[in-house]
């Protein structure tokens, strides 16, 4: 089985870290209170390009990173090319400004139409849980979709045969044909880790910044067609009635509660 | 011309030829062999890291007297160490002997200049009670490893055949050379009997005595053959136990005098990445950490040679004891063969081979993990061979490799975003003194408000977060407090102190840590620091560089209680049995073992008890900092152990001093399911709940 | 308002729990529009689902064919393209296969695409106002978008009740022949999780353990609790994430759906993921240190405690009363 080497494009974003982070609004209520966030790549994505990575070290290739955002967006494409990725763009202009997940999709579209890439990776979902720019972009492509990707695997020259998780824990096989577009979901391998040093080793190298000039994008194609109108923190609803007492106190209550609902044999 | 009672060696005849020819011919094929082999073995410290051990003079000149000479850590094992302590002690003696011998064989009646009158007199009865004492103890020791095996002694299945043939072998050797010794000496004492002619004096049970008089009665010519027999049987055995030396583990009798002179003098520390490269120059180094065997320096070779292969370091590793992939006496044996191996003495000249990855070779992944840094290894090696560095280099390696646990990963990750390996915001570290109950009795000075004191308590990560470490945060202050000292913390300046990070191996993320945190100390002004954290401690006392005087608490109490500045009343709670467990990096690293144990002897009433794992033998509650995330593979936890040690003690409460025994420890109740039965407590909060305000 | 399609998933002859909350979630957009429901498959299990969700929407379309025997995404989509009127609403469920259709049928289209709406505010014009969540459901967003041209939308399950409407909706056969074309991408098999030794699904009582439970050494405690309670163990993603269970104990949308009659939810912070996979309406006790994890909005009763100390405790309990019972 020939195995050709593969262009391989992995579509990243810089998302705040939600797990110790304490989502608050701002004064004015228009936006998060950005302050004290912690940044980094979006987890998803991490693991699309560990496996980009993966499965350039077995057949030979290039893995490039690419995202859009602001400058301090960069720093995401400069950790994975200290993972290990060949090569980062980077996706900037004012016209960018408030693309919505269809207007990130067209400006991927002309990334991918400027490249040569069998096979495109983005994670299931960032942070703003849509999982919807891997779909657009394969349908603007044409190019085969699947999207909770769990396993890839090359089949043939031009062939991968992937797993997707389904509910219930069902792994869906199917064979889809390249060029094509995969969303990653997390633990389809063990992303390396990448210190410090590394980081440091990057932290000079050139990021080419394509504009929407470069891409020849007519701004009028990234109108977006949904707009995310404010930020609220979801109020709490009819919570659960807390025991309170001393523990024994709690224990007895609970017990009786168990009974009453046929939890104790 | 010296008459002697039998033709010498150096005046025989052999096969035609005189026989001094043998005797100048065994000995210069023996050197040559040997210097061959120690060229040979110095190949791979040739290519070596650089290590730089020429400092302190005078400091390592009495390391060799103290470990060397006097076997100062023999008796840590009784009976193997006085075993090794006569063995080693004949053998010093005996050396003046056996080149006597080697020279007798071509030099009739040689004697050493100065030894000619007394002193030569009362060396004759000095050896001769030595070469029994030592072939007493080959023969004890045969049958000690042949018959009774101990048990740290035994080789895992995986870590190939057993050892006990070379033990044996060499103990022969050794008991070969006694009794030939012997019997060259006993039939010329025979002979000369024989004669009428005057002998040296033999001491009664020596073997040259029972040799006297066992061939007392041969005939002349059975004499004159058992003498130049006995001869050149020492001879051949002496010069061929001299090139086995560089094969095996006895290499360390060549090798353990430069060892020990170059062993570590300092505790806790971890060396540079690299000798001779700057923290700034590190950046631009290709590789960094221990990845192929070439990368270790010299004196890690060298420790690889000398190991012994007596199981101490093994024996008291906690990580060995529950069952991880990790013994330190193999990981030194594993790469003792690898030297051997690549740098192989035969056949002549024959190439080296290339250094292949160590990680997936000879070593796992989860072995180099499994270290918790405790010390106790090298504490125990008689031989002054290290194991901390070693492990951190190799870590170094790994984390350069990319090759890190998913569940390092995380904390290492939240250390570089949030300086906190679980990921809290920075604007909470100083929480733990806001909290309403405690905040209304006690305001707690900080750097972020702009306050300022003369002493500093870090807090570090733990103490600072958890829940329940957070009350050692606030029973320190009460202790502060009633000792009468103005004190500040950093609060959100702070950042972790990096101590496990940079025995993890992410040396860049500890010195971004240290470089903050030292900034941040030296803005504050404050003169003094004091912290509950003995891995804080150990930190700020070896890893950082130009910092005020760094105290741990329990020195504090004392000071503050033996002048009266800190009073506290007698024990409150009744029927307690309290045993203290000492922290690793409080005492072993550091030598703070007694402070605690004053300040708790300090509260009246308290009754306490030793563990018998207890002071430099401690045993390590499984691990602080980053050692907390990591998954290793078990079959039982430290912390388990640790508390059945105090159980079998007598105590039903366990007295720390670091708030990773405690959580360990507390941990390990839960899981033993000995709640009902024992309890722990932190120093800090014990003293604290009975301070007489 | 033009056609409110809803493309419905099923399996062995029955739809998806979701068909009758994308009713709901239709009529929310519009009432008056007509609801129709969009079927692929093939065979008397097409049929009988047909004819189930007769009995809820206007009207079905089923569409039969071999190539459609699994739902196939890459497949379904241009069907769809070429059979719905233009400016057509098309909501569908948000899962798995959701996320494989949809936003690829949104482009397609050429219409806005609204995914994972949690809640439909109102229509004022033209403009559909709804709510989405985002960062993990840490905070809420309202969203809005043009609907003149139309829309697909995908929705969370469980975020819209089941319609309990009762009708006799018209089955139309939108059989096309589909060409025997090698699609670019075919399934092959289905792999179902390794079976356990024990399955959730038919339990009644479970012991749930989340992150809570901290390392593997103190599953014990929950095997304990369970023991004593005649229950079985099950967890959240993480603990299979990190290998201490095996997947066949997971209890959410991409683990088991179970339906017990009490469920305790140990250390568990309540996503909602996992929370999907629980149906039926138990009895859920929630145990965790932190008062504000979002299990105890969804639970019914809430204990605020360290359940490496609770459980023990509990467990005890729990063997004293049964032995005073016997």
């Amino acid at each position: 089985m020939r195995e050709k080497i593969m262009e391989i494009l992995v579509c990243i974003k810089r998302v705040p870290d939600t797990a110790e982070n304490e989502i608050e609004l701002n004064s004015t209520g228009n936006d998060l209170n950005r302050e004290d966030l912690v940044y980094s790549i979006n987890d998803w994505d991490n693991y699309a390009v560990e496996e980009a990575i993966q499965i350039v070290d077995r057949v030979g290739g290039n893995v490039t990173v690419v995202t859009l955002g602001d400058e301090e967006s960069k720093e995401v494409l400069r950790r994975e090319l200290a993972m290990g990725a060949n090569n980062a763009l980077f996706l900037s202009d004012d016209a960018f400004g408030r693309l919505d997940g269809r207007g990130v999709a067209t400006v991927l579209e002309k990334v991918v139409k400027k490249g040569n890439y069998d096979l495109i990776l983005t994670g299931v979902q960032a942070d703003d849980g849509a999982s919807q720019i891997g779909g657009m972009l394969a349908a603007m492509l044409d190019y085969p979709y699947a999207s909770v990707v769990n396993s890839i695997a090359i089949k043939e020259d031009k062939v991968l045969e992937i797993s997707r998780e389904t509910e219930g824990g069902n792994l869906e096989i199917s064979q889809i044909n390249m060029p094509c577009v995969l969303s990653i979901q997390t633990g389809i391998n063990e992303p390396r880790y990448v210190g410090i040093r590394g980081i440091r080793k990057v932290a000079s190298v050139e990021i080419p910044t394509l504009t929407t000039d470069d891409l020849g994008l007519d701004t009028l194609a990234l109108k977006p067609r949904t707009t995310r109108l404010d930020y609220f923190v979801p109020e709490l609803g009819e919570s659960a009635e807390m025991l309170q007492g001393s523990t024994e106190e709690i224990i007895t209550t609970l017990i009786g509660m168990l009974k009453a609902k046929g939890g104790l044999k | 011309m010296i008459e002697t009672a039998l033709i010498s060696p150096a005046k025989a005849w052999f096969l035609f030829l005189p026989a001094w020819f043998f005797s100048l011919l065994i000995p210069v094929v023996g050197m040559t062999v040997f210097t061959y082999l120690i060229i040979r073995r110095l190949a791979p410290l040739m290519r070596a890291a650089p290590d730089h051990r020429f400092d302190r003079i005078p400091e390592r000149i009495f390391q060799v007297l103290k470990i060397w000479l006097a076997q100062w850590r023999h008796p840590r094992y009784l009976f193997a160490g006085v075993l090794h302590i006569v063995m080693f002690a004949g053998f010093l003696c005996l050396l003046i002997r056996s080149t006597q011998m080697v020279i007798l064989g071509f030099a009739e009646g040689f004697v050493f200049p100065g030894f000619h009158g007394v002193i030569g007199d009362v060396y004759n009865i000095l050896r001769q009670i030595m070469a029994m004492a030592v072939l007493i103890v080959a023969v004890v020791a045969m049958i000690r490893r042949g018959i009774f095996k101990p048990a740290r002694y035994a080789v895992p299945e995986r870590y190939g055949k057993d050892h006990t043939a070379e033990a044996v072998f060499v103990l022969s050797l050794i008991s070969i050379l006694m009794l030939s010794e012997g019997l060259f000496d006993g039939s010329l004492a025979a002979a000369a009997a024989q004669q009428g002619m005057q002998a040296a004096p033999l001491v009664p049970g020596s073997l040259s005595w029972i040799f006297r008089y066992l061939f007392g009665n041969a005939s002349p010519k059975t004499l004159q053959a058992i003498h130049l027999l006995a001869y050149y049987t020492h001879d051949l055995t002496f010069f061929s136990f001299l090139c086995f030396l560089p094969l095996g583990k006895h290499f360390h009798v060549v090798t353990s005098l430069f060892n020990v002179f170059f062993m570590r003098l300092q505790k806790g520390n971890i060396k540079p990445v690299r000798y001779g490269v700057s923290d700034e120059k590190l950046d631009d180094l290709n590789s960094v950490g221990v990845k192929k065997l070439e990368d270790f320096t010299w004196k890690h070779m060298l420790d690889f040679y000398t190991c012994a292969d007596c199981g101490r370091c093994a024996d008291n590793c906690p990580a060995n004891a529950v069952g991880r992939p990790l013994s330190p006496r193999f990981l030194t044996i594993k790469a003792r063969d690898l030297m051997f191996k690549n740098y192989p003495v035969y056949p002549l000249n024959a190439p080296i081979k290339p250094g292949e990855a160590l990680i997936g070779g000879i070593y796992t992944e989860d072995e180099i993990w499994s270290c918790t840094t405790c010390g106790a290894c090298e504490q125990e090696c008689p031989l002054g061979i290290e194991y901390i560095d070693k492990i951190v280099d190799l870590r170094r390696g790994m984390i350069d490799d990319g090759n890190v646990p998913q569940s390092l990963q995380k904390p290492l990750k939240a250390l570089e975003k949030r300086g906190n390996p679980w990921g809290k915001m920075e604007k909470k570290r100083g929480d733990w003194s806001k909290e309403k109950e405690f905040a209304a009795k006690y305001t707690v000075k900080s750097m972020e408000d702009g306050d300022t004191a003369d002493t500093l308590y870090f807090v570090d990560s733990i103490t600072s977060y958890d829940d329940r470490m957070q009350s050692i945060a606030q029973a320190a202050t009460k202790v502060l407090v009633a000792s009468g000292i103005d004190f500040m913390i950093l609060g959100k300046n702070e950042k972790d102190s990096g101590h496990e990070v940079r025995r993890f191996g992410e040396e860049m993320l500890f010195q971004d840590l240290r470089d903050h945190n030292t900034e941040m100390i030296k803005e504050s002004g404050a003169k003094h620091i004091v912290t509950t954290d003995p891995h804080a401690y150990n930190a700020l006392c070896k890893d950082y560089n130009k910092l005020p005087p760094v105290e741990h608490i329990s020195q504090l109490i004392v000071r503050r209680i033996q002048d009266g500045h800190l009073r506290l009343s007698p024990i409150k709670t009744e029927g307690k049995v309290y045993t203290y467990h000492d922290p690793c990096y409080l005492g072993r690293h550091n030598d703070i073992y007694e402070e605690p144990r004053m300040a708790l002897d300090a509260i009246k009433g308290l009754k306490r008890v030793e563990m018998t794992r207890s002071r430099d033998r401690s045993f390590c509650c499984g691990g602080g900092g980053l050692m907390l995330f990591y998954e290793p593979q078990e079959d039982k936890r430290m912390g388990v152990v640790r508390v059945e040690m105090a159980a079998e003690a007598g105590a039903n409460v366990i007295v720390t001093a670091c708030p990773f025994c405690l959580i360990n420890i507390e941990d390990a109740i839960k899981v033993a399911g000995m709640e009902n039965k024992m309890e722990v407590v932190d120093l800090t909060e014990l003293i604290a709940r009975h301070i007489v305000e | 308002m033009a056609h409110i399609f809803a493309y419905i998933v099923h399996e062995a002859g029955k739809a998806d729990d979701t068909a009758l909350e994308l009713y709901t979630a239709a009529k929310k957009i519009d009432a008056s529009a007509p609801v129709i429901a969009i079927i692929t498959g093939q065979g008397e299990e097409l049929n009988t689902v047909a004819s189930e969700l007769a009995c809820v929407y206007d009207e079905v379309w089923k569409y039969a064919d071999g190539q459609l025997s699994h739902p196939n995404a890459e497949t379904i989509r241009p069907l769809l393209v070429s059979s719905i009127p233009a400016d057509s609403v098309v909501l569908m469920a948000h899962n798995t296969f959701g996320m494989d259709l949809a936003p690829g049928l949104s482009i397609k289209l050429d219409e806005p695409f609204l995914p994972d709406v949690t809640e439909i505010k109102n229509l004022e014009g033209h403009i559909l106002k709804v709510i989405r969540q985002e960062l993990g459901g840490q905070v809420g967003t309202h969203v809005e978008a043009d609907i003149s041209g139309g829309l697909v939308i995908t929705t969370r399950a469980g975020s819209f009740a089941p319609t309990d409407t009762n009708t006799t909706g018209k089955i139309i056969d939108k059989s096309q022949k589909i060409e025997t074309q090698i699609s670019k991408r075919r399934f092959i098999k289905m792999i179902a999780p390794e079976v356990g030794d024990v399955d959730i699904t038919k339990e009644n009582v479970l012991v749930s353990i989340g992150r809570g439970i901290e390392d593997e050494d103190n599953i014990e405690i929950a095997q304990e609790l369970a023991d004593a309670m005649g229950a079985v163990v099950s967890c959240s993603r993480p603990i299979v994430d990190a290998k201490w269970l095996g997947n066949s104990r997971q209890v959410g949308t991409s683990g088991k759906t179970v339906k017990p009659k009490v469920y305790l939810a140990c250390g568990i912070s309540g996503s909602f993921q996992h929370m999907g996979g629980i149906k039926g309406s138990p009895f859920i006790v929630a145990i965790n240190k932190n008062p504000n994890a979002p299990i105890f909005q969804m639970a019914d009763v809430g204990i605020k405690a360290d359940i490496l100390d609770f459980l023990p405790k509990l467990t005890e309990a729990i063997t004293e009363t049964n032995k005073s019972s016997r």
